[in-house]
């Protein structure tokens, strides 16, 4: 039990996934604009990881290693993954209301999220236990929503104020990404 | 310009994917601790991306129109697997030090964003050009940021001390925060240089006499009630 515990920090705050795994940048500079949308975001991505951490390492564990296919996993992931999304997307939309209605537009992002991609074949790679698998899953999607979320608090702030011409956009969004960076290293002794 | 250079100069300046685009933050930020790590990742990113470019623009007339981002994937797929085993047959130590960014090359939205982009509706050998273009615009800009991480956090370059012995090396700029701040000042460079090029342009339009120019005047006006 403690093991997974420290599974489950490690993943989400030791090696953050952005931050020092360099998974998922994509929505979490493209999404972060305000701490709303990134919260859904960030949501969005804790439910699909989970979900597809637990049905690609079955995948993997019951299809792919008794039949020697092992080498087809990174097609047979993102298909599973890309299929799965849709059908999570289809489930919520006939069943959950609400919650489609908070994540529906960023659930078809997460297809090319590679934090999803990355924490299967991290799972694989580690030879993680479904239930292991799980948690990891679960612990790396926290990580990316505590990150993005401080990114888009960050990012609101600095709305109103003046950056110098060349800074604005991109450039001062990864400055604050790099100062982040830094201030998460400090919990590389916790473990 | 011939179009096939065109394409060339689309991909490696005026649409530079990681600078102008930024697509593909991933591996740009993860793998370029050095410049021979950047080197790799971008030459296999290129691969991919100019064999991708090729079979789905020769089968563009046969992809139904509703699976094609499912069809595209599994040729993507497909390729970075190729690559993948390849890379761990005979370049053992790159594969290791690129590990997991191998098989990422999938969800690498550069790739798929041409694809969709050009390559469907392009004939095979432009749409060759186009991969070429954007894969050593890709790999350039790849092998630039690893340049200066490298430089900065270790004091050598390709491997060779370059820097003099009483360098101190900053061993961040090797971490993760290090590639935020590379990659944040070049792009940074590249906004002021354009800033620059503008201003410098509009003073041969009107002779630097913005205040008797009515539209200069207006537009900054204009853009903000756009806004």
């Amino acid at each position: 039990m403690s093991g997974l515990a420290l599974l489950l920090v490690g993943a989400a705050l030791v090696n953050n996934v952005v931050l020092s795994q360099f998974y998922g940048l994509c929505p979490f500079l493209g999404v972060s604009k305000q701490t709303k949308t990134a919260f859904s975001m960030g949501a969005a991505v804790v439910f699909v990881i989970t979900i597809s951490s637990a049905v690609v390492a079955a995948i993997y564990k019951l299809v792919l290693v008794p039949l020697n296919l092992t080498f087809l996993k990174t097609i047979v992931f993102i298909l599973v993954i890309a299929g799965l999304v849709q059908f999570v997307e289809m489930f919520l939309k006939k069943f959950s209301k609400p919650i489609y209605n908070a994540l529906g537009v960023y659930l078809p992002l997460i297809t090319t999220n590679c934090a999803v991609l990355g924490v299967a074949l991290t799972n694989v790679q580690k030879e993680y236990t479904i239930l292991e698998g799980i948690v990891n899953g679960f612990g790396t999607a926290i990580g990316f929503l505590i990150a993005i979320v401080i990114l888009a608090g960050i990012r609101e702030r600095m709305d109103n104020k003046a950056i110098a011409k060349p800074l604005q956009g991109m450039p001062i969004v990864l400055f604050a990404s790099a100062l982040m960076a830094i201030a998460f290293s400090g919990f590389a002794g916790i473990i | 310009m011939n179009k096939y250079l065109e394409r060339l100069y689309n991909g490696i300046i005026k649409e530079n994917p990681t600078f102008i685009l930024i697509l593909g933050m991933c591996p740009t930020l993860a793998v370029t601790t050095s410049v021979s790590n950047a080197f790799g990742m971008g030459v296999s990113t290129m691969a991919v991306l100019i064999l991708s470019n090729l079979i789905i623009s020769l089968l563009r007339k046969v992809i139904p129109d509703k699976v094609r981002i499912p069809a595209y994937i599994v040729v993507i797929a497909s390729l970075v697997t190729v690559v993948e085993l390849l890379m761990q047959a005979y370049a053992r130590s790159l594969s290791a030090s690129l590990g997991l960014y191998i098989p990422l090359i999938v969800v690498n939205c550069i790739i798929l964003g041409r694809a969709e982009a050009y390559a469907a509706k392009n004939p095979p050998l432009l749409a060759v050009a186009d991969g070429l273009g954007m894969g050593l615009g890709f790999t350039i800009a790849l092998s630039l940021i690893g340049l200066f991480r490298e430089l900065i956090g270790n004091g050598t370059v390709l491997g060779f001390q370059v820097m003099p012995e009483s360098y101190v090396p900053v061993a961040i700029f090797t971490r993760a925060p290090g590639a935020f701040i590379v990659l944040g000042a070049l792009i940074a460079v590249l906004n002021a240089l354009k800033i620059k090029n503008n201003s410098a342009k509009k003073v041969e339009g009107c002779n630097g006499d913005c205040c008797h120019c009515s539209s200069a005047c207006e537009t900054p006006d204009k853009k903000k009630e756009v806004e």
